[in-house]
């Protein structure tokens, strides 16, 4: 396999974005993508996108021709990777695997998920869709719902308290105050969390993740493409590792309901492919879609006992000068959640964090990042381990 | 599910309304539903079984935000089953107060309407558990 670098991010903020339909964010994210690494968008070779919902919510597919005709790019290849909310980190992976393989030198990962064409009960409906439609969906189960169950479960087993789980988004939309791209760039306490409404018991409307539009995309390259096109970024980015793992698609077949076990398995590839361990992570960026999923990642990662995942909140280890410093651009609290472009956001974030972009939350010094984006209840988990060689 | 379609629910009204699962020949696993090879031993060799129709709550929650097309049963009871020989099911519980459900409740099966298919589409029946009284 060949290196493979990342040489630019784009991003657009996430909001409500009235204005803009899935093909201006994701145009425009590819092309601030290409800006950002300071090449023509006619040098990306083939066009990766992570979406989830296009299909149900704008009665669009086939949106890899629909964003190459945007861009002006007859002719090249490009497609739509769905793996759920894990589409932009498996687009990643895709991308990655491309050009690792020889086939490509230029190529873009991409994720794009416009959710406010539609009102709730349908975003809740094309959320679902993450899970068994015949057997889980059919009785009425909401994708919130199953999360909770897993929430109960673990409170119950590890004798564990909401008050401290809640403490995740607390983190996280703390330091989304540092990031304009943030769809909540605002604090809130633990109070405001636990006095939320309820969306399914336990987990109240300030431990799950927001409904947002938003796109980003990143630019992957091989060395051979960096010296032709006589490109010298100051400091380089390599991807050091790329992993994926799949679990049963629901979570009352899996013997232990608080153990995501595709999480294990794909980081324990990632930190092998990038021969390292947990403790060489400087920047993690994990997939809160819920708090109590916040803290799962944290164990099954590999930074806490399973149980303990809390007490790296409470100490104050997941701050910037903690020992794993996490979600400092919000995670998926506070950023937003725009389902298929989320694993693009976090894989850009780790970048702006390896590259001494990341403002006021940054790590200083950081050189090994680790993204984790999860799809359905870890059904799907995509590693993404970047690290900064120059 | 979004696409109203008639040959679906027929198809799947025998493992709906009399809870098929499958069991592997080679180790013994059981699941719901069925599968095409056992995920412990990958065997291919898998029966259809029909699971028992009492167990107890592992976990559960009460949905408050519901999808379209649940909205009139808001709040209702979500949990999963571990059944009596041990396969597990999510299921709905229903006859049932949110409040008064706990882990380890006894539960039973139940023949039941799971949804309309929009107003001039099929109904769809199918299995939901209540507590043994």
């Amino acid at each position: 396999m060949r290196n493979v670098y990342v040489i630019g991010v784009g991003m657009t903020p996430i909001r409500e974005h009235w204005d803009k339909s899935l093909r201006n964010l994701l145009a425009e994210a590819i092309a601030r993508s290409a800006d950002d690494a300071g090449i023509s968008l006619r040098d990306i070779e083939s066009i990766y996108v992570g979406n989830m919902s296009s299909g149900y919510l704008q009665g669009q597919e086939h949106i890899g021709a629909l964003v190459a005709t945007q861009l002006g790019l007859i002719g090249v290849p490009a497609c739509k990777i769905e793996a759920a909310c894990a589409s932009g980190g498996m687009a990643f992976h895709q991308a990655f695997l491309s050009v690792a393989s020889g086939m490509y030198d230029c190529v873009v990962a991409s994720g794009v998920e416009k959710m406010t064409d539609a009102i709730t009960p349908d975003v809740t409906v094309a959320l679902i869709m993450a899970d068994d439609q015949e057997y889980v969906a059919n009785y009425g189960a909401t994708f919130v719902s199953l999360n909770a169950l897993v929430y109960r479960y673990y409170m119950e087993k590890y004798n564990v308290k909401q008050e401290d789980i809640a403490l995740f988004p607390v983190h996280c939309h703390r330091y989304a105050q540092n990031n304009p791209y943030a769809q909540y760039r605002r604090a809130v306490s633990l109070e405001d969390v636990l006095k939320s409404p309820l969306i399914a018991d336990p987990i109240r409307l300030l431990e799950s993740a927001p409904i947002g539009d938003g796109a980003a995309s990143i630019v992957l390259c091989s060395e051979n493409f960096i010296r032709e096109k006589g490109l010298s970024p100051e400091v380089l980015v390599q991807v050091a590792a790329s992993a994926a793992a799949t679990d049963t698609l629901s979570i009352h077949e899996r013997e232990d309901i608080s153990t995501l076990t595709a999480s294990i398995k794909a980081s324990r590839k990632a930190y092998e492919m990038a021969k390292v361990e947990p403790n060489d992570i400087d920047v993690l960026e994990v997939h809160d879609a819920f708090s109590i999923l916040g803290i799962l990642h944290l164990e099954d990662l590999g930074f806490a006992e399973k149980g303990k995942g809390t007490v790296l909140v409470k100490e104050g280890e997941l701050e910037v000068g903690g020992k794993i410093p996490t979600n400092l651009f919000g995670g998926l609290k506070a950023r937003g959640h725009p389902v298929g472009a989320t694993g693009i956001y976090q894989i850009a974030e780790v970048f702006l964090q390896l590259t001494g972009r990341a403002g006021k939350s940054q790590v200083d010094g950081a050189t090994v990042g680790m993204a984790q984006n999860v799809g359905g209840v870890g059904s799907t988990v995509v590693v993404n381990i970047l690290k900064r060689v120059r | 599910m979004i696409v109203e379609s008639v040959p679906r629910v027929w198809r799947e009204k025998k493992y709906k309304y009399r809870l098929i699962g499958s069991r592997c020949k080679s180790c013994g696993s059981t699941f719901f539903p069925p599968k095409a090879a056992c995920k412990k031993c990958g065997s291919r060799d898998l029966e259809e079984i029909e699971l028992p129709k009492r167990g107890k709550i592992i976990t559960y929650t009460v949905v408050r935000s519901p999808p379209r097309g649940f909205e009139y049963l808001v709040p209702y009871v979500i949990a999963i089953v571990e059944l009596e020989d041990g396969t597990r099911v999510l299921t709905q519980i229903t006859d049932v107060n949110p409040e008064e459900v706990k882990t380890g409740m006894q539960v039973e099966a139940v023949f039941r309407k799971l949804k309309e298919q929009s107003r001039s589409g099929i109904i769809e029946y199918g299995i939901k558990f209540r507590p043994i009284r």
